[in-house]
C-alpha cells in the first residue's frame, strides 16, 4: 500500500465511490441501493486502509481540506449561534471564532479554531492559528458562560499558535499560560473536541477542561512532526518518523490519561461523510455534557484538577531522610 | 585557554576565571549574565547558600519508546551521567532573608532544560507544598520548553502546573517567577509567565516560537533586541529586569512586601 504515499493517493477509490453517492444523490430519484452498495464499498476499502496507515498518513487525514471545520459543527449541531469578536484589549483573531448558542435545548459558549475553506479565507484566518487576541477572545467567551452558567464546548484544530513577530510582542505566551490557569478554575463545565489537528501550545489555549473528546482520525501533540524532525533529526524526510515516535493519535492519548472517549469517524474518514460525523459527534458531546452537568461545582473542579495532576509518566524511589 | 582562563560569550575578552566566579557568573567586563546550574542558583539565592532538596528521586522514563538517533532511555541515562543530575529541575526549601522559602531551579545542562513529565511533577509538587506549608514559592525558569521526546505527556504539563498556580491565587500564596536565559515554548507558556510578578536577567532570551522558527514564518531578520528580557519588560510582559548580584535582595524584599513583614 505504500507507507511513504501521500494519503490523498491512498483514499483514490473512496474519493471516486464518495463522488457517485454525491452525485446521486443530487439527483431527484436517488437510487438508494446504489447508494447503500457504493458506501459498502468505502467501508469495504477503510477497513483494508485503515489497519495499515502510518502515523503521517493520519496527519493528513486530520489535516484533509475537505474535514468539516469549526463554523461546519456550528451550523450542524448550534441553533441561534451568535459569534461574538474581539478580545477587548486589543484586537480580533479571525483564527479562533467564539460565541454562543444553543446546543440540545441548552445554551452554550462554542469556541474552536477556524482554518478558512478557500485560499482568501484560509488567509484570512491565518490558517487556524491563533494570536495572542484569539486566546484572549475565547478566555473572555467561556468567563461569560461562567457568568450565566453555562458550559463551554471547544473545537480544536491548529497547527500551532502563530510564531510571529507580532504574537511574540503581545505575548503569546502569557496569552496561552493564563488561559490555563483561569480554565482550571472556570465553574462551568468544559468539553474540548479534537476535531483534525492538535497543534501544541495554540491548541492547548483553549483545549483543556473536563473532558477530551478525541475524533477517530485527528492528533494531539506537544509538536508538528515538520517541527519535531527540523530539530531532532534536522532533516525534513525524518517527518514520519517523527510522527511514528510522537504517539500522539486518540488511541495513545487515551493511553496516557489524557483523551477520554474517541469518537468514531464514518468510513474514509470525517471528510467523506459529514452528516453521520456530525451525528457522532453531537452523540458523545451530549453524553460527556450530561456527565459533567451532574456534578456540583466543587467535584468538577476537583475532578478537572485530579485529570491533569495525573497525567505523566516517572520512576521515582522512596525519598531518603 | 587552560583551566584559569575564559572568553565572555558576550564581549570575547578573556578574562580570569575566578573573577567571574567572585562575581556570581557575571562577566565583570560587559556584564553578560552566565547561565549557572541550579545548584549554583540555590546556592546563590538561599541564606548563607543552605538549603535542603525536596523530591531527589524521581527521574524520568521512556513512555513512547521514542527514539531518534538514540533511544530516549540511552539518552537519559547519558544526561543523568553528565550533569549528576536526575532531570532538569531541583526542588529546594531554605530561607531568604529568614523567610522559609521554596524554589523550583531549572538547569538547562540537563536536555536543555526540557519540561517533561519529571519537570511537570516536581514544579507542580514545589506549588502544591508551598500551599500545604503556606509558603512562598520560587521558579527560577531556564528551559527549551516541552520535551519532544515524552510527546503529549509534556504538553500536559503545562496544565498540571498552571492548575496548581491556580490553587496558590485562591489561597493567597505569593509565586514569583525568575526568568533566566533562555526560557521558551512550553515553560514560558505556562508558569514562566504566570508569576505574582515575572523577574528576568538582563538580556535573557525569553519566548514562545524559537528566534530561529518566527525568522521562517515572517522570512526577515529579527530586530535588534527582540524576545530579550528589556524588550519584554517594555512590551508589558515582565514586572522588571533584575541583575544577578541584586537578585537575591530584589526577592526578599517583594517577599516582605506580599507577606506585609515590616521591616
Amino acid at each position: 500500500m505504500g507507507k511513504n504515499k501521500d494519503y490523498y493517493q491512498i483514499e483514490k477509490n473512496i474519493q471516486g465511490y464518495k463522488k457517485e453517492i454525491d452525485r446521486l444523490e443530487e439527483e431527484e430519484d436517488t437510487d438508494k441501493e446504489r447508494v447503500k452498495k457504493l458506501r459498502d464499498s468505502i467501508k469495504k476499502e477503510w477497513e483494508k486502509i485503515r489497519p495499515q496507515l502510518t502515523a503521517l498518513q493520519f496527519v493528513q487525514i486530520a489535516r484533509h481540506p475537505d474535514r468539516p471545520y469549526t463554523l461546519d459543527y456550528i451550523e450542524a449541531m448550534i441553533n441561534d449561534f451568535l459569534e461574538f469578536h474581539g478580545d477587548r484589549r486589543s484586537g480580533d483573531d479571525p483564527a479562533i471564532v467564539a460565541g454562543f448558542g444553543t446546543y440540545r435545548g441548552r445554551t452554550a459558549a462554542i469556541i474552536g479554531h477556524q482554518k478558512g475553506r478557500k485560499t482568501r479565507e484560509r488567509i484570512a484566518r491565518n490558517f487556524g492559528q491563533p494570536n495572542p487576541e484569539g486566546f484572549r477572545k475565547a478566555l473572555r467567551i467561556m468567563k461569560l458562560a461562567e457568568k450565566y452558567g453555562h458550559p463551554v464546548v471547544t473545537f480544536i484544530d491548529t497547527p500551532g499558535a502563530f510564531p510571529g513577530l507580532g504574537a511574540e510582542e503581545r505575548g503569546q505566551a502569557e496569552a496561552i499560560a493564563f488561559n490555563l490557569k483561569e480554565i482550571s478554575k472556570l465553574k462551568v463545565p468544559i468539553v474540548n473536541i479534537v476535531i483534525g489537528e492538535g497543534g501544541s501550545g495554540g491548541a492547548l489555549g483553549i483545549g483543556v477542561g473536563d473532558e477530551l473528546l478525541m475524533l477517530e482520525n485527528s492528533f494531539y501533540s506537544v509538536i508538528s512532526p515538520e517541527g519535531c524532525a527540523a530539530i531532532l533529526w534536522k532533516d525534513q524526510s525524518a517527518v514520519s518518523k517523527a510522527a511514528e515516535n510522537l504517539r500522539f493519535l486518540a488511541d495513545d492519548l487515551v493511553e496516557f490519561g489524557v483523551a477520554d472517549k474517541i469518537i468514531k469517524e464514518p468510513p474514509g474518514g470525517a471528510h467523506i461523510d459529514w452528516l453521520k460525523t456530525f451525528s457522532n459527534v453531537d452523540k458523545e458531546l451530549e453524553k460527556a455534557l450530561k456527565k459533567i452537568e451532574k456534578m456540583s461545582v466543587e467535584e468538577r473542579l476537583e475532578k478537572r484538577y485530579q485529570k491533569y495532576r495525573k497525567i505523566g509518566v516517572f520512576g521515582e524511589n522512596d525519598e531518603p531522610k | 585557554m587552560g583551566d584559569r582562563w575564559s572568553r565572555c560569550n558576550n564581549c570575547r575578552r578573556i578574562l580570569y576565571k575566578q573573577d567571574i566566579l567572585d562575581n556570581l557568573y557575571v562577566c565583570p567586563a560587559c556584564g553578560f549574565h552566565f547561565r549557572i546550574s541550579a545548584k549554583k542558583r540555590l546556592e546563590l539565592l538561599y541564606d548563607n547558600g543552605e538549603y535542603k532538596l525536596y523530591d531527589k528521586n524521581i527521574s524520568s522514563m521512556d513512555a513512547l519508546g521514542f527514539k531518534d538517533s538514540k533511544d530516549y532511555s540511552d539518552r537519559l541515562k547519558e544526561q543523568r551521567k553528565k550533569t549528576s543530575l536526575k532531570d532538569a529541575v531541583l526542588n529546594a526549601e531554605g530561607f531568604m532573608g529568614g523567610i522559609k522559602v521554596l524554589i523550583s531551579a531549572m538547569d538547562f545542562s540537563f536536555m536543555g532544560g526540557s519540561m517533561g513529565s519529571v519537570v511537570g511533577e516536581k514544579v507542580t509538587r514545589a506549588f502544591e507544598r508551598a500551599l500545604d506549608e503556606k509558603i512562598p514559592v520560587i521558579v527560577v525558569s531556564c528551559s527549551g520548553g516541552a520535551r519532544m521526546q515524552e510527546g503529549v505527556l509534556s504538553l500536559m504539563q503545562m496544565m498540571k502546573t498552571s492548575s496548581a498556580i491556580g490553587r496558590l491565587d485562591q489561597a493567597g500564596i505569593p509565586y514569583i517567577s525568575v526568568i533566566t536565559d533562555p526560557t521558551t515554548g512550553g515553560t514560558t507558556a505556562s508558569y514562566a509567565m504566570l508569576g505574582d510578578i515575572n523577574i528576568a536577567e538582563p538580556n535573557a532570551l525569553i519566548g514562545f516560537a524559537g528566534p530561529r522558527v518566527i525568522e521562517q514564518t515572517i522570512k526577515e531578520k529579527l530586530p535588534k533586541g527582540f524576545q530579550r528580557a528589556e524588550f519584554l519588560l517594555e512590551h508589558g510582559m515582565l514586572d522588571d529586569v533584575v541583575e544577578r548580584k541584586n537578585l537575591r535582595s530584589y526577592l526578599i524584599c517583594a517577599l516582605r512586601v506580599f507577606l506585609n513583614l515590616a521591616s
